[in-house]
């Protein structure tokens, strides 16, 4: 019998190899439930940022398999994992990968108008709020270049919430920051996970910030070596 | 699929100069296209009209186009008899039962007919001798499948019966005889019959041959010149649907034996002329939407090279493979599509600059430029060509943008 709520992501056994025959990831368990604020932590090439794609469902596992909410992803199509993508997941990465030729507001449309939920004005009401939670309101009409680096950094995460969630992955978002915007991008994350109940994973190799998760992941060479959770 | 118009939108908005460089690339093929093709068309339509417009559709001749059996051929069925060099029977020439001929042709929809007699004569007007081809002619017939009377400079068709021994001859034979409207002048046919002859009209077609050597005559006048009483030699066919004369002449032909010409036939060395220079009027302006498409696939390939991060978070962001390829393939085709508008609107403006030239030899049909066709089709076939080399020079680059691993793409970045 399946228990009644199973947990948002899981992974079963998972090994990621490359064709030529390095091994990324190797026999990983993880269970992730929502509301949880995980720090992945490990040295350059532990396979931090592999487990990572692995969760976004970007990658696929060369062994064992990843449920998203008790289902299994491996035999999905690469566009039906494309719309989980797009309905379940945000993703947030080192650099802000903001779409230059649009303002910040038309890159929060843009996934928003791509699920086609919401229509018309709502669409954009719904992204300038979510600028505005964010404290970029009044600049949500520039264009990336025109936004500092926190500023960016931050319209890509209203980016990542733009059709809510479930889960936000973050690979090293705090790695081109400074201290101050570094700290405020993890104070939202703790917000998201505590207030608003969403899981966020974030890989980094800052240990101040990874301090402040809920649960510590740290890995060697493609294997868990501790887990606080 | 509004959204992704809207992102391809806005990035050539936002590379304007590339943009710029491949819509003009294919304006300039387009425009091309449209001139040369124009150019060609217009020049070719011409003389086709031309042709038809002075020739009959179809000509029936008292000849056949394979000899008469011959009697070792009728005793011997089928076996194998070879006979060269057959000599033609001495019999009265010309095309028996003609007029139950142009009877029944007449009775077919949309064919007019007209019995000829044509041969050789000489022209004397005092010491100047000039050998002419004379056509005797029905003038109420002729009327109708011939536009002779078009081309009347002086008189009329209908004078010759007016006339006793009226001639119709064309300017350049008037003036190499030196003789006017009016003027009588002495023929006389290779047959010995010596006949004084009054010009009762000119006419100027534009064809030398014809206006320096041919004349018309009443047929029973001709008749009585050549010696040749109650023959006539060729039938001329009008139809009221030109395409349909080729296979019109092979139907006379198998029904009556004589031998029958359409004008395509007649004029089949002009008409393979065309068909080289469609060939290499159709090769030059390929080759120049060719480059025009080389120019977009270069531009989308750069561009799909320059956007592997933004193709990687959109894929990341849940876009689909087919989104990606649909967004390369939108630019590549309003590319297309631009230079398709801007190269008709600059091929329209190459027509109208080209029919401005003018040649100091004037030709005798008063065509001294160059002779432009504007049918609409043109612009339509450069468009038609034009967006398919866009989509399939964007086809291919925008297949690789959408095949993109994201993972890769971002694992190099970070």
């Amino acid at each position: 019998m399946a228990p009644p709520d199973p947990p948002l992501l899981e992974l079963r056994d998972v090994t990621r190899q490359l064709p030529e025959g390095a091994v990324l990831v190797r026999d990983v368990t993880l269970v992730f439930r929502r509301g949880e604020f995980v720090a992945v932590t490990g040295p350059s090439g532990s396979g931090k940022s592999s487990l990572l794609y692995l969760l976004g469902l970007l990658d696929r596992p060369s062994a064992g398999h990843v449920l998203l909410e008790g289902r299994d992803t491996a035999r999905l199509s690469t566009n039906e994992l494309a719309a989980l993508r797009l309905q379940k997941l945000g993703f947030v990465f080192q650099f802000h990968f903001l779409l230059p030729e649009f303002s910040a507001l038309d890159n929060v449309e843009i996934p928003i108008r791509r699920l086609g939920r919401l229509k018309g004005a709502a669409v954009r009401d719904r992204a300038m709020a979510l600028l505005a939670a964010l404290g970029l309101g009044d600049a949500a009409r520039k264009l990336p270049e025109q936004l500092s680096g926190g500023m960016r950094q931050r319209a890509a995460i209203a980016r990542a919430l733009a059709n809510d969630p479930a889960l936000i992955l973050a690979d090293e978002p705090t790695g081109n920051l400074d201290t101050a915007n570094a700290a405020a991008v993890f104070d939202i994350f703790e917000r998201l996970a505590r207030e608003e109940g969403r899981t966020v994973i974030v890989v980094t190799h800052d240990p101040d910030l990874a301090k402040r998760a809920t649960r510590r992941i740290h890995l060697v060479d493609g294997r868990i070596v501790s887990d606080s959770g | 699929m509004f959204l992704m118009f809207d992102i391809a939108r806005g990035m050539l908005a936002r590379r304007r100069r590339q943009t710029l460089v491949s819509v003009s690339g294919v304006a300039l093929g387009v425009a091309f296209f449209i001139a040369i093709v124009a150019l060609m068309r217009g020049f070719q339509t011409y003389f086709v009209d031309q042709i038809i417009d002075v020739a009959p559709h179809i000509t029936i001749k008292d000849e056949t186009r394979i000899p008469a059996p011959q009697a070792a051929e009728l005793l011997h069925p089928g076996a194998a008899v070879a006979i060269s060099g057959v000599k033609p029977r001495d019999r009265i020439r010309g095309i028996r039962a003609a007029g139950d001929k142009v009877a029944m042709l007449e009775a077919m929809e949309g064919v007019a007919a007209a019995p000829v007699l044509q041969g050789q004569a000489l022209m004397r007007y005092g010491s100047r001798d000039v050998s002419a081809v004379v056509t005797g002619i029905d003038p109420a017939r002729h009327i109708r499948v011939s536009n002779i009377e078009k081309d009347m400079t002086a008189g009329r068709l209908d004078d010759l019966r007016r006339t006793a021994n009226g001639i119709i001859i064309g300017e350049g034979l008037g003036q190499r005889l030196g003789i006017g409207m009016g003027d009588t002048l002495t023929v006389i046919s290779p047959q010995g019959v010596v006949l004084s002859m009054q010009v009762a009209g000119m006419f100027r077609t534009g064809i030398q041959t014809v206006d320096q050597g041919h004349a018309f005559a009443l047929l029973k006048v001709n008749q009585v010149l050549q010696d040749r009483p109650n023959v006539v030699n060729q039938i001329l066919v009008r139809l009221a649907d030109v395409t349909q004369a080729e296979p019109m002449a092979r139907l006379i032909e198998s029904r009556f034996g004589d031998r029958a010409e359409s004008w395509e036939e007649q004029s089949a060395n002009v008409l393979t002329v065309f068909v080289i220079q469609n060939a290499i009027t159709y090769s030059v302006t390929g080759a120049i939407l060719l480059v025009a498409a080389f120019g977009i696939y270069n531009v989308i390939s750069t561009v799909v090279f320059e956007k592997t991060r933004d193709i990687a978070i959109m894929k990341s962001l849940g876009f689909t493979e087919g989104d990606i390829q649909l967004l390369f393939l939108v630019q590549g085709l309003v590319a297309g599509l631009l230079g398709a508008i801007l190269g008709s609107v600059l091929g329209a403006l190459m027509i109208e600059a080209l029919a401005q030239i003018r040649f100091a030899t004037s030709t005798p049909s008063g065509a001294n430029g160059f002779i432009m066709d504007r049918n609409w089709r043109i612009y339509a076939a450069a468009c038609f060509f034009a967006l398919m080399a866009a989509g399939i020079a964007s086809v291919i680059p925008a297949r690789r943008a959408s095949r993109l691993d994201p993972v890769q793409v971002v694992r190099g970045a970070a």
